[in-house]
């Protein structure tokens, strides 16, 4: 394959950033899309030239470090995949390769396409935990769980983190992801002591990270990698509105 | 009070808050197509209607009390709507400093797209609305009290028509995401009622599409005009409701 790569580049967080344009050659369709990468930095580093900085580890699609918007949709134009399982094979017929790095304000750009998504890490800080006990795991069946709730929980719990979401969201919002998070423990018996404090910490967290606000486009549901659905978006809106007007937090009166 | 206030401080809070006050505007807009059907009742009908809606509740509520009551209520429901769309605007232009060079759109629907310029449209066209059928200062020739001569007269201007066919249009697709919006917000949110939530915003959307639509469009056509209210008068069939002087 050959084609023309315009690519993101920022020497560093303060950096003022532009677009390299590559004419890339000689590129098997049977490579994923980092291996590509891989292969372009290869050829700068023999010529001399400072190598394209990325994201990346697993390179099966279920860690969530890689994120980049290729031609303009998160993961590139492959559905449910993320940008380590896309093959050039699906950018058949491309003449040209937008790179850039997930934009907002909340993920800054360290170098190139590395962006910093620990504002995510912050959101699952304030709240994405529960109070057991640990130790030893229980016996499986000693806190029944109804079917469609644990199936629900996993729907919501398949989330990786990448931040695709907010790349895709015109607002610029986390909402589907801190939505996933609050939900995934939200649904299970476990999770329930800390169900409303978590969504108004979280929800808090988020706001604060400046994150954008969500006003449902869906584009987060359609570039979501996992397929995650704009369902549990409404489910952390109405524990939240729940939470605010009725929920009486645990207050420590006695000394 | 409090919990209200605490509440609208988060985003989802700003949301809930211009999801209710979507609700009321929702109604209100079905109340207000229904009311201009009346039209094709004739000018007896209409003007009798539109001094009804100045006596609501008389006697037992004084003169137009009931009317400001729905005033207030609709006012604080548009700047509530209003200022939550402005806030949350804020907090979302800043959350992207940097956009994007290419950029697909991957939203559910292009009419989602169109809320916040819409809104202001449709913002603009209400406060010319009012200035022109309620209070009459942009209306050629306003008489208080002869609502339906008023309504045949404004629509004879294809300008006229033209604004409110642009706003209608930004409403149908305001209405068409914004209910089903409204529908996530509040958290309406069921496996076996989620599949009917789109059809119902495109359906409302429609219904008063054609509705609203169907006042300019029968004067536009002839079928609404002020031949049939001279005819009528002349041959002593008017005898509707008394006409207050310097009305609303």
């Amino acid at each position: 394959m050959e084609f023309t790569l315009h690519v993101w580049r920022q020497s560093g967080p303060a950096a003022p950033g532009r677009f390299e344009t590559l004419s890339v050659k000689d590129i098997s369709e049977h490579m994923s899309f980092l291996e590509m990468l891989d292969l372009v930095n290869e050829r700068l580093i023999a010529e001399g030239k400072e190598p394209i900085a990325f994201d990346h580890d697993c390179r099966e699609g279920i860690c969530g470090t890689c994120g980049l918007m290729i031609n303009g949709v998160p993961h590139g134009p492959l559905g449910l995949t993320t940008a380590c399982q896309l093959h050039m094979r699906h950018l058949k017929g491309a003449k040209e390769i937008w790179v850039e790095p997930w934009r907002a304000r909340a993920f800054p750009v360290i170098k190139d396409l590395v962006v910093d998504r620990s504002a995510l890490d912050r959101i699952i800080q304030a709240g994405g935990y529960i109070s057991v006990r640990t130790g030893s795991a229980p016996e499986a069946n000693s806190i029944p769980v109804k079917k469609i709730d644990a199936d629900m929980a996993m729907d919501a719990a398949i989330c990786i983190g990448c931040g695709a979401c907010v790349a895709a969201c015109p607002n610029g919002s986390a909402m589907l992801f801190t939505a996933a998070k609050v939900s995934h423990l939200g649904l299970l018996p476990q999770g329930q002591p800390e169900r409303f404090d978590r969504v108004l910490s979280m929800v808090e967290a988020h706001d604060r990270e400046g994150f954008g606000n969500c006003t449902n486009h869906g584009a987060c549901q359609n570039a979501c990698p996992k397929g995650i659905s704009v369902d549990f978006i409404a489910r952390l809106n109405r524990d939240l509105v729940k939470a605010a007007l009725t929920y009486k937090p645990y207050e420590i009166t006695a000394v | 009070m409090r919990r209200a206030v605490s509440l609208y401080r988060t985003s989802v809070g700003k949301k809930f808050y211009m999801a209710v006050s979507g609700f009321i505007l929702i109604f209100f807009l079905i109340a207000h197509m229904a009311g201009n059907l009346k039209m094709y009742a004739g000018p007896e009908a209409f003007n009798h209607y539109a001094e009804w809606l100045r006596e609501v509740g008389y006697p037992l509520l004084p003169h137009k009390s009931a009317l400001w009551v729905m005033r207030i209520v609709l006012l604080a429901s548009v700047g509530i709507h209003m200022l939550s769309a402005l806030q949350l605007y804020l907090q979302s232009r800043a959350a992207r400093p940097i956009g994007y060079r290419q950029a697909q759109d991957l939203s559910f629907s292009y009419a989602s797209r169109t809320m916040r310029w819409g809104g202001v449209i449709i913002a603009a066209f209400v406060v010319y609305h009012l200035l022109h059928f309620t209070t009459g200062q942009a209306h050629p020739d306003f008489r208080a009290g002869d609502a339906y001569r008023n309504v045949v007269l404004g629509f004879q201007n294809w300008w006229v028509v033209g604004f409110y066919t642009l706003t209608l249009i930004m409403v149908t697709f305001h209405l068409y995401h914004g209910l089903w919006s409204a529908f996530q917000t509040i958290g309406a949110n069921h496996p076996k009622y989620n599949p009917i939530r789109r059809p119902l915003a495109l359906v409302l959307a429609l219904l008063l599409f054609a509705g609203f639509m169907s006042v300019p469009v029968g004067v536009q056509t002839g079928l609404l005009s002020l031949q049939s209210s001279i005819a009528e008068k002349e041959a002593g069939v008017f005898h509707g409701a008394p006409i207050h002087e310097g009305g609303e």
